[in-house]
């Protein structure tokens, strides 16, 4: 009944939503944001670039479509030609696409080298995949912890729970701890499963590298911005797999270290209030 | 010659044996053609209702219906159906019913194999949705069964194993009985650079199957050997590679791409000249360009796995020869116009689906070519925006191809015209519903939403709803075609042997419906 109340009310809401401005309203969200870091940002230049050479190609090509089927009808009388090639035009049509190919693959390239280049990184994080949570090492500074759903998420996605997930603040995508890392730094993280393959993926720092067992993957982001940032495993991983975000908090380095200095002197604090009390105390 | 000495010791008029038997033993190439399509559209609805299933859980975000491991299954086994199970016999049946019947020959050459590769299907099939029914349920780590979660299956596994090599011995011994009737069985005067482009494609499609699923049956051996005998192949804790099962399904998985879609674009180039009355335009390039597509389809595999961790050499080169793909696949898109250019068109049922698939698959193209990107595919892989990729290519794609020529060659099968007025409203509610079902998903998958899970982020619930309602009213227009196909076999208008304006093709030379045999006396082929 509350049930079939809220996929109306949606449904309503939704049309509403199609009718008006959808880009307007952030649950019609159409295109890739930017993202926070400079990969990112890359990935999201070359996207639209992407995006924009087969608009263009596709409005020609479509063009032609619609003004064939308009314009060559029998029912007007329209005599059928003849002709059955033009080597001239199929050398064009070969040769042009060739072209736009080489211009996508330059930028596209230079970006691939871009994000391989893990050299210089600051802070490394070993990170590993388990059926259905992450765990989180700072291997440099002997630190590490698990990072599983929030338990609020947990209970509202049982089946039959009765509790309705817009009422769940960053529902699927909150977790118990999330992975704490300094602003502006460098990190390089090198990933692995423990069991089957899983793949962590933060959409706003552009990075999706899957956790495999027995093979160790590495890559690096750079986070300019203190905030916090979500993903998801996107490797299908078993009945949990929709269940294990990642949430990843960025703190100021200063904010960081005091953080990281107080997980390891045992202290039981969340992340959340660290940062209030860390701020503070500076 | 034998065919004469024949026709004197048996009468030529007699009918195929009545009853159910007929069907079991037949070596008839229409009547096996029958059996495929017939077959083919049973799996579209099994395979169709699992993906309703999956679209109704999504229809808003909690867990409504099926827990998350049924809903794995779900998406694992509409995969599995719909490209096992529908789409390929969909194209074997068009291939058994036509090549013979455009090249001149008189059945298939090798009769009883025919009959054997379409008889496994329905046993392998059900033991495919069998498993569901079995402990710990049916396969569930996705149609690629990617180990080592595959190997966690229950003791559906081996079942389901053994399904996918019955499903592959069939598309093999289907590939070489169409190369040997199409490399043998010609009519004099028929050469290669003659042959309907359908029947080139399929010569291809043929080659391509026979080089791609050996190597699958190879990777999901070595699964059930992982899983049964103590081998590590592909686990890590035994000095195993799970890395090597993908390349190892991939240089299958993207052959199996083009077995798919090869056969859709004879079909499409078989209609479009007949209603734009004008010839093919560029054959030879066409037959060049399917030929690149071939070749190319087995340099690209590694595309599918660039989140995958590759050196930076291999993760260049699979972008670089990706992104080769669409030159080839630009030349049929141009070509196809070319031909409706200065033609004289017409707007039948059959011409319709060509048009569409023309408009849509041209969309799965497009996106096709922005995720050979590498960088860029780190953004989309794994997410809704690879899973309306792929459909659009498949859906509006390979399956227009099919129903446009279903609705093409029924009158040719049956005899009547099927009825034009619904064979429109089949076309434009499937048009509409289909793109109301995939187009959103590029929105999802851009905004962030990963493929496979059962719930979703409340961010993604619009978009979700819209598709979750394309895909019932998608699922509900095919019905129409069911209706349509009945018909149509039941009576209507007596069709002419031509049936179309200015056909172009040895079918249409026959009556319709096609006698039991055609062609025991070759045609004469100018």
């Amino acid at each position: 009944m509350s049930l079939t109340r809220s996929v109306s009310m949606r449904l309503m809401a939704a049309t509403a939503g199609l009718l008006a401005l959808p880009a307007a309203h952030a649950d019609w969200q159409l295109n890739l944001p930017p993202g926070v870091t400079e990969i990112s940002r890359q990935i999201y230049d070359l996207h639209m670039l992407v995006l924009w050479v087969c608009v263009v190609i596709g409005a020609l090509v479509f063009a032609a479509m619609a003004y064939a089927l308009v314009a060559f009808r029998k029912k007007d009388g329209v005599k059928p030609a003849t002709w059955s090639h033009s080597t001239t035009a199929e050398i064009i049509w070969t040769v042009i696409p060739v072209f736009i190919l080489v211009a996508l693959a330059v930028p596209s390239a230079r970006t691939l080298v871009f994000i391989e280049d893990t050299r210089d990184s600051e802070l490394t994080i070993k990170i590993t995949g388990y059926q259905w949570k992450w765990n989180y090492a700072y291997v440099d500074r002997g630190y590490d912890f698990y990072s599983a759903l929030a338990q609020t998420s947990n209970v509202a996605r049982q089946k039959g729970s009765g509790v309705d997930p817009f009422a769940v603040d960053h529902y699927l995508l909150e977790v118990d701890r999330p992975l704490v890392i300094p602003a502006g730094v460098k990190i390089r993280y090198l990933l692995t499963s423990n069991d089957v393959n899983h793949a962590w993926w933060v959409q706003a720092f552009g990075v999706k590298r899957d956790a495999i067992p027995g093979y160790i993957n590495d890559g690096w982001f750079k986070v300019d911005e203190p905030g916090t940032y979500r993903g998801q495993c996107a490797e299908l991983c078993g009945k949990d797999h929709g269940f294990m975000p990642v949430v990843v908090e960025v703190l100021p380095k200063d904010e960081f270290e005091a953080w990281l200095a107080a997980q390891k002197a045992g202290t039981q604090l969340a992340a959340g209030t660290v940062s209030g009390t860390a701020t503070a105390g500076s | 010659m034998s065919a004469t000495t024949h026709a004197h010791t048996h009468d030529h008029d007699h009918g195929p044996p009545k009853g159910l038997m007929r069907w079991v033993t037949t070596t008839n190439h229409k009547d096996i053609g029958t059996l495929y399509l017939i077959f083919a559209l049973v799996m579209l609805f099994v395979g169709g209702g699992m993906a309703l299933v999956v679209r109704a859980e999504l229809f808003q975000p909690g867990i409504q219906f099926v827990n998350p491991d049924f809903f794995n299954q779900m998406t694992t086994i509409h995969a599995l159906v719909m490209v096992f199970g529908m789409i390929m016999p969909a194209f074997a049946g068009f291939a058994n019913w036509m090549i013979p019947m455009m090249i001149g020959a008189p059945d298939m050459a090798l009769p009883r194999l025919n009959n054997w590769s379409f008889w496994l299907l329905p046993f392998a099939a059900t033991m495919l949705i069998g498993t569901i029914f079995m402990p710990g349920g049916g396969p569930a780590a996705g149609w690629t069964l990617y180990p080592p979660l595959s190997l966690q299956a229950g003791d559906s596994f081996p079942f389901s194993i053994f399904a996918i090599h019955l499903l592959g011995i069939s598309s093999i011994m289907a590939s070489i009985n169409i190369i040997v009737t199409i490399l043998n069985m010609r009519a004099p005067g028929m050469t290669l650079m003659k042959m309907p482009l359908f029947v080139w494609t399929w010569l291809i499609t043929a080659y391509l199957l026979i080089g791609a699923m050996p190597v699958l049956a190879g990777g999901v051996t070595m699964l059930l050997t992982d899983q049964f005998f103590g081998t590590s192949f592909f686990q890590a804790a035994g000095g195993g590679d799970p890395v090597l099962y993908q390349h190892i399904f991939w240089f299958f998985g993207h052959p199996e791409v083009y077995i798919i879609i090869l056969p859709a674009f004879g079909i499409i180039s078989q209609i479009i000249p007949t209603f734009s009355r004008k010839p093919l335009f560029g054959y030879d390039s066409m037959v060049y360009a399917t030929a690149a597509i071939g070749f190319l389809s087995y340099i690209v595999w590694a595309h599918h796995m660039f989140t995958v961790g590759m050196p930076l050499a291999g993760e260049l080169f699979f972008m670089l020869s990706t992104m080769l793909i669409s030159v080839p696949t630009g030349v049929k898109i141009f070509n196809w116009l070319s031909t409706m250019w200065r033609g004289s068109l017409t707007f039948e049922t059959p011409m319709l689906f060509a048009v569409g698939f023309l408009f849509m698959f041209s969309i799965g193209g497009f996106t096709g070519l922005m995720m050979a990107l590498a960088p860029v595919d780190f953004q989309y892989h794994d997410t809704y925006f690879i899973v309306a990729h792929f459909h659009y290519v498949l859906v509006p794609g390979a399956l227009f191809a099919a129903l446009g020529g279903a609705y093409y060659w029924l009158p040719k099968w049956t005899g009547h015209m099927y009825d034009e007025t619904l064979g429109k409203w089949h076309f434009w509610l499937s048009t509409i519903f289909v793109n109301l079902l995939f187009f959103p998903q590029h929105f999802l998958g851009l905004a962030g939403m990963p493929r496979r899970i059962p719930d979703y982020a409340t961010q993604f619930a619009d978009w979700n709803m819209w598709s979750s309602i394309g895909g019932f009213g998608f699922g509900l227009s095919q019905l129409l075609f069911v209706w349509v196909v009945i018909k149509c076999a039941r009576g209507g208008a007596r069709a002419t042997a031509r049936v179309w304006d200015q056909p172009n093709g040895l079918e249409w030379t026959v009556p319709s419906p096609a006698p039991y045999h055609t062609f025991e006396q070759a045609p004469d082929v100018k």
